[in-house]
């Protein structure tokens, strides 16, 4: 049984579709990878997953059980398996950073404060970030600023993690340390979905790649496949100037 | 000469009709800025609602601040002085004083509130989603720890115009600061001193205000870093 099975996934703001027949499934531990252009709709999959964009049609199916995204409870539950990390990383500007990683845990979750705060130091550690505990967001650069919003999803022991354009808004130097964190996230099983344009990144650790256009999915398969040998004309164009440059 | 004006004026009796004054001064003001404040934060949070089943709360919410918030003090005041003598309930005019500035400073403050809570990047509120809080947890956690300093000032600065405002309450017969000089001036005491030391009192009341608006800024400045 896959962990998580999107069928038939519809959405659109307002007017304007975005998605449309989506299909896929994930294994547990595996890592997939969405690839496209920009505005093809792989942010706002992600989007509809985490329930910020309620589907129009289609069924989500997390470990064999579907969810309904206008029930508040399921969506709840939903969220406690799955955790998501934005481009922008979004944390919160009024706490520091071991603030940041514990107060979900401690305050939404009620679990023990002693424990949450050993967890969360041992995640900052392992992120690289343990000399900044009580320093605030905007004290550090966009690399840390990442990092700190991987612990912080972390720390709630999602099932699913997601990372949406992780390293979109970061110069080159810090896409490197961010990345090396999701390398090691990788190596231990945790099951991924990942949008990015580092195509070298996504290749070397993605189990499946899934090339998304005009808010479908036009073709998916394993790295080799879709970077080597693409069989639709639109991810071959795609892939084609990528490895030009 | 002026000795002897001056020994007059803070007869006994004119100085407990400017201390009487002066209460009614600062309990409209400390009263009107306290639950406008509750009033407003309750307005401004049920502003920024999404749900359905809210929605008439929120379109009387903004109509509240709407209106009252275009129409003139003295008309307010006016308002619930005739609604409080037609519907029988007799309000002592200090009463309807009390209850029309605690209605004008809900709307002024449920703007400034709603504005400073909007100020806060929507991002936050996405964050504060996908890791389960509730909307009153986001608030409480993430958003208003950082509208906060958005809000004081504009809030201190209403504050300071507001207790000067209180002064129309004069008009519908409460004895409050600015009556209390009109009848001293009526007396036949020197207008410019009577006015001079209402000056006074009121720069009391407000200063100290102000001061600690200008503390509070400096503090939520220093919890939350500056930026350079």
């Amino acid at each position: 049984m896959p962990q998580l099975e999107i069928v038939d996934l519809k959405a659109s703001y307002g007017s304007q579709k975005v998605l449309e027949h989506i299909n896929l499934s994930v294994e547990k531990g595996e890592i997939v990878s969405l690839i496209g252009p920009s505005g093809s709709g792989k942010s706002t999959l992600l989007r509809v997953l985490m329930g910020l964009l309620p589907p129009e049609q289609g069924t989500v199916r997390l470990d064999g059980k579907s969810v309904n995204y206008a029930n508040k409870a399921e969506v709840r539950e939903l969220r406690s398996s799955i955790a998501i990390v934005f481009q922008q990383y979004n944390l919160f500007q009024n706490m520091t950073v071991l603030e940041n990683v514990m107060i979900t845990p401690t305050r939404i979750k009620g679990w023990p404060k002693a424990q949450v705060e050993a967890d969360a130091i041992r995640l900052l550690t392992r992120v690289g970030l343990a000399h900044r505990l009580k320093a605030y967001p905007d004290e550090l650069s966009g690399g840390q600023q990442q990092r700190v919003a991987i612990a912080r999803a972390l720390a709630l022991k999602p099932e699913v993690l997601l990372l949406d354009e992780v390293t979109a808004a970061l110069d080159p130097e810090l896409v490197t340390e961010v990345l090396d964190t999701i390398r090691e996230l990788a190596s231990e099983g945790i099951t991924m979905f990942i949008v990015s344009h580092e195509m070298s990144f996504v290749r070397e650790v993605s189990s499946k790649v899934v090339f998304m256009a005009d808010g479908l999915v036009v073709e998916s398969g394993s790295p080799q496949q879709i970077f080597d040998n693409p069989q639709e004309p639109r991810a071959r164009d795609f892939v084609g100037k990528i490895l030009r440059h | 000469m002026s000795d002897f004006h001056l020994a007059e004026l803070f007869s006994y009796y004119n100085v407990v009709l400017l201390l009487k004054g002066l209460a009614a001064t600062f309990l409209l003001s400390v009263i009107g800025c306290f639950a406008g404040f509750v009033a407003g934060f309750v307005i401004a949070i049920l502003r920024m609602t999404r749900s359905l089943a809210l929605a008439p709360l929120r379109a009387a919410a903004f109509t509240y601040c709407f209106l009252f918030r275009r129409i003139p003090f003295l008309v307010t005041l006016m308002l619930v002085f005739f609604a409080s003598q037609s519907s029988k309930l007799e309000l002592s005019t200090f009463s309807v004083a009390l209850v029309s500035v605690c209605l004008i400073a809900a709307a002024y403050l449920g703007e400034i509130i709603r504005s400073g809570l909007e100020s806060v990047h929507k991002n936050q509120w996405e964050a504060a989603q996908t890791l389960n809080f509730s909307y009153l947890e986001s608030l409480r956690h993430v958003i208003v720890p950082q509208a906060w300093p958005i809000i004081v000032p504009p809030t201190f600065s209403f504050f300071v115009m507001f207790i000067k405002d209180t002064a129309l309450a004069s008009q519908i017969g409460v004895m409050e600061l600015t009556s209390a000089s009109k009848v001293l001036t009526n007396k036949g005491f020197s207008a410019a001193l009577v006015y001079g030391t209402v000056l006074v009192l009121y720069f009391l009341i407000s200063y100290p205000l102000s001061r600690l608006g200008k503390r509070l800024e400096n503090s939520l400045a220093a919890t939350r870093n500056r930026r350079p």
